[in-house]
């Protein structure tokens, strides 16, 4: 039982993470209807982002607290906002009326741009760089459960996070426009939304909360390197799809999901070795017997 | 290419890869190496082209394929040390085909992105799966494979697929794959089943990227799972797109540049990925007909 609790502590950590990462790409999604490739590689950016601007501001606040720990947290998610937004101007905005693969093909070509770039010397090199621990370490003990700060910081922050999103998207003019911009674009634009505007925000708000999520990620793996993203970014993808892709609480759902399931099974040793397949095996199943997700509406495809 | 000739093109090429091959004892090892290299890849990116290109499905798990063949040929050559080598590359490409078929039938009911993941998935899960097994090596893989891979199998082979897959397209049947690629509604409106076609262009597909995997593994003579990334897929993504989708001619020639230049450009190796991804969006953004398309189809267009 107590095993069984830990776990289930672990996996909610992790799962939060991914479902912060999914939010992000079930948001495009919804408003662009393709899958932000890049999306995983502006999670590591944001880890990246984080590792730079903790010694800077070591200078002005104590390090390892929790004030410079939301500092760093704001900033990197900020330098991702803008990073997401550049994104979808430079790649996507261009193939707005093209073929649906043109933008795949140029999602998968940014990501691996980013990955690439990000890899070679002159930037930041394909080694692996420990990460500092941004919050101060300590193990709390409950009930023989013992529960790290990293964990709870997450938790909380995660919560926040998705109260946060649900505000601006079912309570602020912006989120509004962002539904009306899903339901039905050509409308939504006669009806005076500046669709680019609303589209740029989403990438925005999206790159962001990957952002978050990178931190958190760097602060629990060994280290950092370019590489990072693509593992939590796939099983991200996959809790969105669990959930209903265009789905938000789908995505948030299917990210704990994920994230439960895995550390269930990386605790069992034969499924352990298997650990990097179960994610897809998951999404496989999914796509095959409910395609439209946990929550999501079937689609009718209209000619 | 034309079907007409594509029987006259096929025994000519078949005839030339003889003559070289009876003169590739002369020739140094290295360029012999890089020619075998081009030959390979030119029946990776003909066979994803057929996939990706005419009929339309982004498949990103080429690679895995291709690790299917190699490690089952490796494997049958070297437990049964087969008199005739094709043997070896036949079973490669069968396995391949059955992997192909295994994974297609239920993810081709996919579309677009979600097929690229799921395919992607599966090139990962099958790399996972080779690492993990005893039987193929582990993570160390299969090494000491015999070197049989020569210059006439090799290019015999790319002449084959080539023929195969032009003959293909071209056929009255083949025409469904283009229908399918253009319009998936219509095509099923006029009783064409988009999941058949599909389906057959993954096993044949396949079957090819088997047998390629299975020429690499003589080649090289080691198979280790982890040549087998994703990294390896999108290089032949990237051969199949700059050659431009759907155009048999323009892949062969983006197959060959793109296995010489990075031999040439050895000193710049930490860019070639940088400089792929960048032609890639590049590309997309500005001449999403490919690089090395002179003659745009009238026909069947996209």
């Amino acid at each position: 039982m107590d095993w069984f609790l830990q776990q289930l502590i672990n996996g909610l950590a992790l799962g939060s993470i991914y479902a912060l990462i999914a939010l992000g790409y079930t948001m495009v999604y919804g408003v662009l209807r393709f899958i932000n490739f890049a999306h995983s590689d502006v999670m590591m950016l944001g880890a990246f982002a984080a590792y730079f601007l903790a010694p800077v501001l070591a200078h002005v606040l104590a390090s390892e607290s929790y004030l410079s720990a939301l500092a760093i947290i704001v900033l990197a998610a900020a330098i991702c906002a803008i990073i997401g937004m550049l994104i979808e101007f430079l790649a996507y905005r261009p193939l707005r009326r093209r073929p649906k693969l043109a933008v795949l093909i140029t999602a998968i070509g940014v990501s691996l741009l980013i990955e690439s770039a990000c890899q070679h010397q002159a930037i930041f090199g394909a080694a692996t760089r420990p990460f500092p621990k941004l919050i101060p370490q300590r193990d709390y003990q409950l009930a023989g459960l013992s529960v790290n700060s990293n964990d709870i910081g997450v938790l909380i922050v995660t919560a926040f996070l998705l109260a946060l999103l649900w505000w601006i998207v079912q309570r602020t003019k912006m989120g509004i426009a962002m539904r009306a911009i899903s339901f039905n674009e050509p409308a939504a634009a006669l009806m005076g939304i500046n669709i680019n505007r609303i589209i740029s925000f989403t990438f925005g708000l999206g790159s962001a909360l990957a952002a978050v999520a990178g931190v958190f990620y760097a602060m629990r793996a060994p280290g950092i390197e370019p590489l990072m993203g693509i593992q939590p970014g796939l099983r991200a993808f996959t809790a969105a799809v669990v959930g209903g892709i265009g789905n938000l609480p789908g995505a948030a759902l299917g990210g704990v999901l994920i994230g439960v399931l895995e550390t269930f099974a990386g605790g069992i040793p034969i499924l352990s070795n298997y650990r990097d397949g179960i994610a897809f095996s998951i999404l496989i199943l999914i796509l095959l017997f409910k395609p439209s997700g946990l929550l999501g509406k079937t689609e009718v495809e209209k000619v | 290419m034309n079907a007409r000739n594509s029987k006259k093109w096929l025994l000519a090429a078949l005839g030339a890869a003889l003559v070289i091959s009876y003169f590739s004892a002369q020739f140094n090892r290295y360029y012999l190496g890089v020619a075998i290299d081009v030959g390979i890849n030119i029946i990776l990116a003909v066979s994803l082209n057929l996939i990706n290109g005419h009929t339309g499905q982004f498949s990103l798990g080429h690679a895995g394929f291709m690790a299917v063949g190699g490690f089952t040929a490796a494997k049958f050559t070297l437990l049964t040390a087969p008199a005739f080598f094709p043997l070896s590359l036949l079973i490669g490409g069968l396995m391949a085909a059955l992997a192909g078929l295994l994974v297609g039938v239920p993810s081709l009911r996919l579309r677009g992105d979600y097929l690229a993941i799921v395919t992607l998935g599966f090139g990962e899960i099958i790399r996972v799966i080779f690492q993990n097994s005893q039987a193929f090596g582990a993570a160390t893989g299969l090494t000491g494979i015999p070197d049989l891979t020569t210059l006439f199998w090799t290019f015999g082979t790319a002449a084959i697929t080539v023929y195969v897959v032009t003959s293909l397209v071209n056929s009255t049947y083949g025409r469904g794959f283009i229908c399918v690629r253009d319009d998936e509604v219509a095509a099923a409106a006029i009783g064409i089943s988009p999941t058949r076609y599909k389906v057959t262009a993954f096993v044949v597909g396949a079957f090819f990227a088997g047998v390629a995997g299975a020429l690499y593994a003589h080649h090289k003579t080691v198979m280790q799972p982890d040549g087998f990334n994703f990294i390896r897929s999108i290089d032949i993504v990237v051969m199949v797109i700059l050659g431009g989708m759907g155009r048999t001619t323009g892949v062969i020639i983006a197959a060959v540049v793109l296995t010489v230049l990075p031999e040439f450009l050895r000193e710049f190796a930490s860019y070639r990925m940088i400089l792929y991804s960048l032609l890639i969006i590049g590309l997309m953004l500005a001449r999403p007909e490919g690089l090395f398309t002179i003659r745009k189809r009238t026909n069947a267009g996209a």
